[in-house]
């Protein structure tokens, strides 16, 4: 029944597919991990706040602005269109052989050469990836009752020291379920970063198809392995909210 | 010494601290006592700034809570504060919910901390509770666990914000034995109460407070037998 399912074409290219998924893991894994760092200052930045005194204004126009501009941004436009952006405009002016505004020479040509595209998808996972999680982080702060602040703060706690010791630490077990959620939306949405040639699952897929004018194999096989490993994810995502329920 | 001038606040439209004025001399106790909505608890937390004041001047010891300069920070120091919901942090055991202020705001080392925090579960008569999370301890117990985080700090002046208004029955009393026994030993202590055998029997002076202002303001025996003012007479009818 399944005789036209071409098995040979899976087995031939499975060094290629293996070798796709180790990317799209790792790029995962990046998205997820920087994000979460640069989603955690993001998060913070869009709630702090102070009452009165010299922090006010920088506070507002240095740390709450940015945030939210940078927040509305990446929520707001398409991420197929960032990853566009950032690989053909904002990567080639930071990198560049003449003029780039980071990296030039040699070393730059070299870094374009072989991971050029490789840049660009895990910068633009990562940045898009952070606003998601700033958020997942905004809301989990927000969540927790106001009495734990005032309980830290009238203890003589400063901010920072009220949010790390108090509030994250909370806020982090609520937090886990949704961004186990946003690791599960990352992977799928890696995919997308086969558009600038970078050579991740969907890549591989492509390029078996192509060489056999063949569709359903490589497509369904790469899907089922985005299955599996969604599968598993979202199973772990529920043995955390079982666990955090309680408490 | 606090002193209070002038002091108004604002919710909104609706004004719930109307001019404010009052002096509470070191070391003394004072409970106000007032229907609810009637701005105690906004009273209270002006005093150590988690309300910011919209006018006036308040004067806590060497701190002027109301100058933009002072720095809240050391100010809540020197005045700590328990609250109606206890706001124990629940992902600390009880030790680590006392030792958390002394040792990042303080400096204090962990063994020094952790033997001061001893000293003071004994004195709250929780000393076999240290190892505990809050959701292990009954409320009564949990309102103990604060006022010795609270303590912990060694701060000058105490604030209580309705200290027992959410616990059992049951428990209301044990809590109130620890606060009297904290009274009249060098820490001027501010409570506000709907208990008012309690108000009698620890205060030097009392508060009545209502509309957003202090109505009539003197000791105990005053205002509990021989109140001056209509609606203070009218209030303890009700609630005595």
């Amino acid at each position: 029944m399944f005789s036209w399912f071409r098995t040979d074409i899976i087995a031939e290219y499975m060094p290629l597919f293996m070798q796709g998924l180790r990317m799209t893991l790792l790029l995962t894994l990046i998205g997820v991990s920087c994000g979460t760092a640069l989603g955690l200052l993001l998060g913070i930045g869009k709630i702090a706040k102070a009452e009165r005194g010299p922090w006010k204004w920088p506070l507002t126009v240095l740390m709450r602005w940015p945030s939210q501009l940078y927040i509305t941004f990446f929520r707001g436009t398409p991420l197929f269109v960032q990853i566009l952006l950032i690989h053909f405009a904002l990567v080639p002016t930071l990198i560049h052989v003449d003029d780039g505004l980071l990296i030039r020479g040699e070393w730059a040509m070299y870094l374009k050469r072989e991971y050029g595209a490789f840049i660009s998808g895990a910068l633009a996972l990562t940045l898009n990836s952070a606003a998601y999680i700033a958020e997942i982080f905004r809301a989990g702060i927000q969540s927790i009752d106001r009495g734990q602040f005032e309980a830290a703060r009238s203890l003589g706690l400063n901010y920072f020291q009220t949010m790390k010791a108090v509030l994250i630490p909370q806020a982090f077990r609520r937090m886990l379920p949704p961004l186990g959620n946003e690791a599960i939306m990352l992977l799928k949405d890696s995919s997308l970063v086969s558009a600038i040639g970078l050579a991740e699952l969907a890549y591989a897929a492509r390029t078996a198809a192509g060489a056999y004018s063949r569709y359903w194999e490589p497509y369904l096989f790469i899907s089922f392995i985005y299955l599996i490993i969604t599968l598993g994810m979202s199973y772990f995502v529920h043995l955390l909210e079982r666990k955090y329920k309680t408490s | 010494m606090i002193r209070v001038e002038g002091l108004q606040k604002f919710f909104g439209e609706k004004q719930v601290l109307k001019d404010i004025a009052c002096e509470i001399k070191d070391n003394e106790v004072v409970c106000v006592i007032g229907p609810s909505g009637s701005g105690k608890s906004t009273f209270l937390r002006c005093l150590n700034a988690l309300e910011t004041a919209q006018g006036g001047t308040i004067q806590v010891d060497q701190f002027t809570v109301t100058d933009h300069a002072t720095d809240l920070n050391i100010l809540r120091t020197h005045v700590g504060m328990v609250f109606q919901r206890f706001n124990l942090f629940p992902h600390m055991n009880v030790l680590e919910n006392i030792c958390l202020a002394p040792m990042s705001v303080k400096k204090i080392s962990r063994e020094a901390a952790v033997s001061k925090a001893r000293e003071l579960l004994k004195r709250v008569g929780l000393a076999e509770k240290e190892n505990a999370y809050p959701h292990e301890l009954s409320g009564g117990q949990q309102q103990r666990v604060a006022i010795a985080r609270a303590l912990a700090m060694e701060p000058q002046v105490l604030l209580f914000d309705e200290p027992t208004s959410a616990l059992d029955p049951e428990m209301v009393g044990e809590v109130l034995d620890v606060i009297k026994s904290l009274a009249h030993s060098k820490r001027t202590m501010v409570i506000v109460t709907h208990e008012m055998g309690f108000a009698r029997q620890v205060s030097d002076r009392v508060f009545f407070m209502d509309g957003g202002q202090i109505l009539e303001e003197g000791t105990p025996e005053k205002i509990f037998t021989a109140a001056s003012n209509e609606r203070t007479r009218n209030f303890l009818s009700k609630v005595l």
